[in-house]
């Protein structure tokens, strides 16, 4: 039955590729919902304070109320705005930032844990992804409103300078790697035992560099400066528009962290795969469960509140429940990719957070002068190294020195 | 408003404010930009004016005195100080050392409490999220003595006319002392989080230059003027209590630029320790209050008297007409005298710079609009 099943589908690649589809876009629906939560709550660690503590125990249901508060609110379209592409404008942002994700492998493709794996992946990347300002601008603009404005020619000014960057940051990878599909990408890091964060750290920090102002991020947050711009290009969209825009940007963090991990970090690979007295690790995830569902219990006990303890008990039972699934040798096996990728997301994301709650926020021109006069030239300089190197390489005599230093 | 320097037509006229998160309360400024850089600012006052100098008219010396705490609200200590000096000083009372070094140590306080504020609304303002929290956290600890002291813990109303209505809580001093060796090292927390962070020096260096002749020929006070590199403060030129008594120096900068201004005054802040530190040493037991009478009738004279606030010189003109209620009370707010510099400051700087640079002025509107 399962077999006939499974010969179905990979016969009937479209519809396989919409259930992957639909399921890539449920879980990362959730993760950004929860990514929010996260934010707040590691934020609130950060700044001596508790965070969001009255929906649900430790304020785990926040993200349910915050969706449901934006959803019942009045979509407001103000007098002079250019009505269609006010309307539109979120939808470009959350689109674009959603899109890329088809072609981002979670894990090993053998195991089908790719939508789709085109030999073209980062371009398609690039381009798709730098659709997303179209969203910022054109909701900055057709706000008909100064802010906004303002906002939204801070951004375009931003996002193009700083994918360039970004975009020179990856050609390193590329020229190590000797392919443009994402998948190629980690299987050449597989190949060669190391990963590209080794073997390109300038383009690395380049690039890191870049996808936090990409992303809007502080200290790059410039086109919703509060102090400054009230909300930037957002200023003026409410209710379920504003959640486009506000799912759109945490989809964009968890994008460019997926494909920093992708091309720098070795994507689905374990650290050390290459190392076999190190395959303990492979029970990584059994660890990870089991601690959740311990801290858990801790704070299940100690919760005044009958239902909120029933509540966490259960969440711990899950816990429990799942350690036991993924030490199952199968499972276990199958698990391994994605979960060391989420992992490496997870810091990434992390630090994403962490920078909000550490650094002050650029100037302007500070921005584009630390874009144009550093990133890029530094970017450039890093791919003529990397081609001549690799030429150097490639040639016989050295190709042996190649063998012992990755060997 | 000063003329354009470019030959654009195109200008964008901006309103920052009255409802504008980095205004810190009702200021409107009306920015002039080209772009995203400011050709000229218009400050735009008086959506919390409350006609406090009116009011004075119209009750006694004793009954004014909680209003004045209401125009810098956050540091309503020094306002109540001010306005209580200046009619002791018309009325010629001599304090008792208790009530002195008490009056100093709660100024003080007032002040590190005061500047404690404005780092972390500053710090907010030029992007910097988290120093807020600390910052709050600590002035909780200020407030908590206060509340100790007189019951209140933003209005405090904490002298009378002639000396303190209430004498110190047991503890008061170890409290005091407890609380400075707690700050100290927070002191450095913070500037670690920013002195040394390459963005907030990229934000403050040479942002919002006043040079010390502009400043002088402003009027600008306190903090912003020592920033420019002038020596000048009350507590040292025109000793009031016992200010003369005490060990401090004045920290002063050289550049005049935003920075300075932040790194002087978080070395007041050390400043305010060590001065309270000597006064908690020097309480001794005594009277409270000076020779005054039941009823608060000074001779018909007037009397200028300043002190430093927190935020520059704060001084009060006030004129009797010998009954028990003011003739005339005249307020001189540093707030709204430093705010004049904001816009020779502002000019041809970028959007962003406005922020930080209204927050480095430190105004409160309550005292700008009295």
């Amino acid at each position: 039955m399962l077999q006939n099943v499974l010969q179905f589908l990979n016969d009937h690649y479209l519809i396989l590729a919409t259930i992957k589809i639909l399921i890539v876009f449920a879980v990362l629906l959730g993760i950004v919902a929860y990514l929010v939560l996260m934010e707040r709550k590691v934020l609130a660690f950060m700044q001596a304070r508790l965070g969001p503590m009255r929906v649900g125990p430790w304020g785990l249901l926040q993200p349910i109320a915050d969706g449901l508060k934006l959803l019942l609110k009045e979509d407001i379209v103000p007098a002079g705005a250019d009505k269609f592409i006010f309307l539109l404008a979120p939808v470009i942002s959350i689109i674009a930032a959603f899109t890329v994700f088809a072609v981002i492998p979670f894990g090993p493709p053998d195991k089908g844990f790719v939508i789709s794996d085109i030999n073209i992946g980062l371009l398609f990347i690039l381009a798709v992804s730098s659709l997303g300002i179209y969203g910022i601008i054109l909701g900055g603009w057709s706000s008909n409103s100064h802010y906004p404005l303002l906002g939204a020619l801070r951004s375009s000014a931003q996002l193009v300078s700083y994918e360039v960057a970004a975009g020179l940051a990856v050609i390193g990878v590329l020229l190590c790697a000797n392919s443009l599909s994402m998948v190629e990408i980690v299987k050449n890091q597989q190949a060669a035992g190391i990963w590209n964060v080794f073997r390109q750290p300038v383009a690395f920090i380049i690039y890191l560099i870049a996808a936090v102002a990409e992303t809007n991020r502080n200290p790059f947050d410039l086109p919703e400066a509060e102090s400054e711009l009230t909300a930037g290009f957002h200023t003026e969209y409410s209710g379920f528009r504003f959640a486009l825009y506000f799912m759109a940007e945490y989809t964009a963090m968890v994008l460019v962290s997926a494909i920093a991990v992708t091309l720098f970090w070795g994507g689905w690979l374990r650290p050390f795969a290459s190392v076999h007295w190190l395959n303990f690790l492979d029970y990584t995830p059994v660890v990870v469960f089991l601690g959740a569902g311990v801290v858990v219990i801790l704070g299940s006990i100690k919760n005044p509140v009958p239902g909120e303890k029933l509540f966490l008990f259960a969440v711990a039972g899950l816990c429990f429940f799942l350690a036991v699934v993924v030490a199952i040798p199968p499972v276990n096996a199958w698990i391994q990719g994605v979960f060391w990728f989420v992992a490496k997301v997870m810091v990434f994301l992390y630090a994403f957070i962490w920078y909000r709650g550490t650094f002050p926020r650029y100037r302007y021109d500070q921005l584009m002068n630390v874009g144009w006069r550093v990133m890029i030239p530094v970017g450039l300089a890093n791919i003529i190294v990397t081609a001549v190197v690799i030429y150097w390489w490639s040639k016989p005599h050295a190709a042996a020195a190649a063998t012992l230093l990755f060997r | 408003m000063p003329e354009a320097t470019y030959l654009d037509a195109n200008e964008l006229v901006i309103n920052m404010g009255p409802q504008h998160p980095a205004t810190h309360g009702v200021l409107r400024v009306k920015l002039r930009l080209d772009g995203e850089r400011v050709l000229g600012t218009e400050c735009i006052i008086g959506y919390l004016h409350r006609g406090v100098e009116k009011i004075a008219e119209n009750r006694t010396y004793v009954q004014f005195a909680p209003y004045v705490d209401r125009m810098d609200y956050v540091a309503a200590v020094t306002n109540g100080m001010g306005y209580c000096e200046a009619v002791e000083k018309l009325m010629g009372v001599e304090l008792p050392p208790r009530a002195q070094y008490t009056r100093m140590i709660l100024a003080e306080l007032q002040r590190i409490a005061s500047h404690l504020l404005w780092l972390g609304t500053h710090a907010l303002d030029i992007g910097a999220m988290t120093p807020v929290f600390y910052t709050f956290r600590e002035r909780e600890e200020i407030l908590k003595i206060f509340e100790n002291y007189c019951g209140a813990r933003l209005t405090t109303h904490a002298f009378r006319i002639g000396g303190l209505q209430y004498d110190l809580y047991d503890g008061f001093e170890k409290d005091a002392t407890k609380f400075c060796d707690y700050l100290l090292p927070k002191i450095d927390e913070y500037e670690e989080l920013l002195s040394t962070n390459r963005i907030w020096m990229n934000r403050t260096k040479k942002v919002g230059v006043l040079s010390g002749k502009d400043a002088i020929a402003l009027g600008v006070t306190g903090p912003v003027l020592r920033g420019s590199g002038v020596k000048w403060d009350i507590r040292k030129v025109q000793p009031y209590e016992a200010y003369d008594k005490v060990e401090f120096e004045i920290p002063t900068g050289q550049n005049g630029d935003t920075y300075d201004r932040y790194i002087v005054r978080i070395q007041e802040m050390r400043q305010s320790v060590r001065i309270i530190r000597q006064s908690v040493e020097r309480l001794a037991p005594g009277p409270i209050f000076g020779k005054v009478g039941k009823v608060i009738k000074p001779p018909a004279a007037e009397v200028y008297h300043s002190i430093e606030a927190p935020k520059g010189e704060l001084g009060y003109f006030v004129v009797s007409d010998g009954s028990t209620h003011p003739y005339r009370v005249r307020v001189r707010p540093p707030s709204f005298v430093n705010l004049e510099a904001l816009d020779i400051m502002s000019r041809g700087h970028l959007v962003a710079d406005i922020v930080a640079i209204i927050g480095t002025l430190d105004i409160v509107l309550g005292e700008v609009d009295r």
